[in-house]
Formats: structure tokens, sequence, C-alpha cells
């Protein structure tokens, strides 16, 4: 799975979850202070990711992953190690 | 004894039901007879002895957008959807939002949310739970949500008190306006509960209409052959207001919200005392506390839900309440066409008897074919013209009562 093909997906999970424009899911964005999205979306968020990539994103990981870049790196780090 | 009080005033009306999406709507089926109640076509229903209902008339999850309504339950998008309305018909007031309250509740709260939790919970474990399922099913996640809707600060409130709620969040809606909490308070009721486990618990008390080949006809208050309630859902919401605070920005008053009264029947947490007397009382303590005599009052909403045990029960209490006065009271109920939307239905029914002061008329109790020997009213079965008696305002009373001996009582009088 490459960057984009990640981007495109969370792009996907955010506008379904959050109405959040997947078009406006960029790398730099911050998912609290850029795209609004509180603390109970960004749990739906992380579950969705991890059913759509196979990875597993603990909750002391989760709370370090503020961007969209941040998620992008952790997926590609992980997918496939723990699905 | 009198105290100087604050009069509150009803300035915005707002519902969604089985008859309309809105309150004009609403009321204009209500007039022209129409029932809500409609065939269930889900598959859960076949495995019921119930399968009939009344559903809202237009879908809350369209107008709140998907996204809104994925972390919002039913009955918090109708509350949210009814409340819009009420505010823009009270011109959407600019005002201190310490000032602005919110008293808005539900009998049941977010049952849906509640049922699909656990059945994610089961299937697919904890983590696929919603993060918004606890919000979604509590049952102040209406007055929450209302109270970001519109920015209100003064508190938000959800008093519970099974099918009496809405009523009851009405009569708190006045004590804070009277007690000088909030100038404004969004005040209503709301409900989504048509679902299979309601169905199965109020059908298994033996408490609901089995009319499930003749559902027009099923909810029938008052009627010789009525057989239990039908179950419907929606909201309603009032915009009560104090008449100073009105009369500043110069708004448009529907009727002076004049009174509410409360009684406990402490009795049996599921039948009202058979002697009606908490029926009764309430009545009497709404007309007490709204300084209106019996003889003002021109028309009755009554709770009256098609049950064998529950109308005749109100009707005689109604009379005991008004004495002599009863007769001219022309009593309606128009749960015979919304079907009896449990934690909404003092709130849409109250809007309903603000219309019936504005316009001075009665609406109809459909399917009242052959009225109960034991109820000794005068039940509108038309649109019946109203007409002051006397010379001090017309005034109407809307009744809601809930399982655990709750009896609400609320009084309104012409503006």
């Amino acid at each position: 799975m490459t960057d984009q093909e990640i981007l495109a997906g969370l792009g996907e999970i955010v506008e379904e979850i959050a109405g959040v424009p997947a078009d406006e899911v960029t790398p730099s964005k911050s998912f609290v202070d850029d795209l609004d999205i509180d603390s109970l979306s960004m749990v739906e968020i992380a579950v969705a990711a991890q059913d759509k990539f196979g990875v597993e994103i603990p909750d002391d990981q989760l709370k370090d992953l503020t961007t969209v870049q941040d998620v992008v790196n952790f997926v590609a780090k992980n997918a496939g190690d723990s699905a | 004894m009198t105290v100087d009080r604050e009069t509150v005033v009803v300035t915005g009306l707002g519902a969604t039901t089985p008859l309309g999406g809105d309150a004009a709507s609403t009321w204009a089926a209500m007039l022209a007879g129409r029932s809500g109640v409609r065939r269930l076509t889900e598959p859960w229903a076949e495995r019921l002895p119930v399968r009939i209902a009344a559903p809202a008339a237009v879908d809350p999850a369209e107008i709140v957008g998907r996204v809104q309504a994925r972390r919002m339950d039913r009955c918090e998008q109708f509350a949210l959807v009814a409340s819009r309305e009420a505010w823009a018909d009270a011109g959407a007031p600019e005002m201190d939002p310490e000032r602005l309250g919110v008293s808005v509740t539900s009998g049941i709260g977010g049952i849906g949310s509640t049922l699909a939790g656990y059945d994610i919970l089961k299937s697919k474990g904890w983590q696929r739970i919603s993060p918004y399922t606890v919000p979604m099913l509590m049952p102040n996640g209406s007055a929450g949500w209302i109270s970001m809707e519109l920015g209100a600060h003064a508190g938000a409130h959800s008093l519970v008190s099974a099918c009496a709620s809405g009523a009851e969040a009405i009569g708190y809606g006045i004590d804070m306006i009277r007690s000088g909490r909030a100038d404004v308070v969004m005040a209503g009721g709301t409900e989504a509960a048509i679902m299979p486990l309601n169905i199965g618990a109020f059908a298994v008390m033996r408490a609901m209409s089995t009319r499930n080949d003749d559902p027009e006809r099923a909810s029938r208050p008052f009627d010789k052959g009525r057989d239990g309630f039908v179950l419907g859902e929606g909201a309603g919401m009032l915009v009560l207001e104090s008449l100073s605070h009105a009369r500043q920005r110069g708004a448009r008053v529907y009727a002076v919200a004049a009174g509410a009264g409360y009684s406990s029947d402490a009795y049996h947490i599921a039948h009202p005392a058979p002697d009606g007397a908490g029926v009764t009382s309430a009545i009497g303590r709404a007309l007490a506390d709204a300084r209106v005599n019996p003889e003002q009052v021109v028309h009755v909403n009554a709770h009256a839900t098609s049950t064998p045990e529950g109308d005749p029960l109100e009707a005689r209490a109604l009379v005991k309440a008004l004495g002599s006065a009863a007769d001219g009271v022309i009593v309606s109920s128009t749960k015979s066409m919304t079907g009896h939307l449990l934690g909404g239905a003092g709130a849409i029914e109250s809007v309903a008897a603000i219309f019936a002061l504005r316009d001075q008329v009665a609406p109809p109790t459909i399917n009242l074919e052959d009225l109960d020997d034991d109820v000794p009213v005068d039940v509108a079965t038309e649109p019946r013209p109203l007409t002051k008696r006397g010379t001090e305002p017309m005034a109407v009373v809307n009744n809601a009562f809930g399982f655990g001996g709750h009896n609400v009582s609320l009084v309104f009088t012409a503006a």
C-alpha cells in the first residue's frame, strides 16, 4: 500500500464519519485543529482505519496521531504486521 | 393572595409528527381528521401481536444531515428539528444567552441507539460501539443538543415522567421564567420508540391496540370499541417567554402559558388510581396556579390514549375538577390521529391546544363512533367552534399522565 492509497482510504473514512470532504484530508492537517474532529469521532475513525488497513492502533499511540500524516505513517509502518 | 410574578407567554411553536413535518401541517391534518397510523412493514413486526404504529411523516435524518444523524438518536433529531422550527417561528430573538434556557425531555430516551449499540456489542465487540452511544441514549441528550444549537446558557433540563414528560418539561420551563432564571425557554418533548422491544413490552402489558387489520381506525379514544393505544413518534416544542421580554422585542404572542398542576397517584407503578383523584388534583392545581376559573375553560386536549381503563377515568376526573362548569367544555383526543407519542405527547398536544385557542376551534377525535357510557363529557368528533364563556379570557387545558403515577395538567389562556 502506497502512502497515496492510505491517504485516499483515510479521506474516505473521515468523510464518512465526520463529514469532512475527502479532498480536504491532506497530510499536514491536524484532525482536531484543522478538520474540527472531536475525540469521540477520532475513536470511530481509528477503529474504521484498523478495519480498512488491517492495523492495530493502541490507545496510547492514538493520542499521538494528531495529523493526517501521522496516521499515514503509522499505517504504512504497521500494515500487515498485526492483521 | 396575589403575588406579582412574571406572566409567561408562548411566542413560538414547532412540531414534527405522524401527521406532518411541522406544526402548521400537523394542525391542518388534525382539523382534517387525518390518521397517521400505518401498518408496520418491518420484518420484526411479523413476530409481534401489534403490527401498527404512527411513524413520523418526515424522516428527521434527512433534515439534520447524514453526519449529524450518526451522532444523534432519532428522538434527538426530532427534538432538534422541532426546536429549530419553534425558534424561527419566535423570530429567532437576539438575546443574552445567559437568559436563554432549555427544558426538553423524552419519556424513554434514545432506545433505538441503546438497542443498536447492544446488537453491535454482541456481534462485533465493544470497540465497534459508536463512541456517541452514551450521548445518544441518555434522555437529556435532546436538551444538550438544543442548548448547543441555540447557545443557551441559563440551564438545560430534562425532567422524566414517562408519558407526562413533555407536559412536565413545559411546566418546568414556566417555572424557570417565573423564578427569574431565564427570559426565554425552549420547552418540549420528543420520542422515537417504534422499536420491537417497546412494542413487545407495551403489548405484554396489554396496553396496545391489536387492530392490525384496520390501522387508521385503531386509535379510538372514548369509543366503546377501543382496545389500547397506538404508538406514535415525533416531537413538539414551545418557545416560552416572559411577557415583558416578548413585549420589549415586539414578539407575536400565541397564548399565555398560564399555569401547571401536578400530582402523584402513589398507587401503582403502571395503573392509574381508579378513583382518578390524582387527575382531579392535577387539573385543580393547574387552574389554581393559572388563576383561572373553571368557567373559563372551553376546551381540553385530553391525555386519553384509547385504553379501556384510562379514558373514562380521565373524563370522570375532569368533571370532578371542573364541577358544573364541565358542561360546555369540548374535549378532544388528538391521539386518535397521532397515536401516543409518550414523552412527546404532552408537548405536541400543547401545540394543538394552543392552535385551538388561536383559531377558536377544537380538533376532532376521530374514530369515535359509539361513545363509552362511562364518559360524561362532550367529546368533539368533528372540528367544533370554541366560544368564550363569560368575560374572562378563554382557557384550554392539556393533560398528560405517565406510568409511575405522574399527573400533569397545563393551562393556556388567550393572549
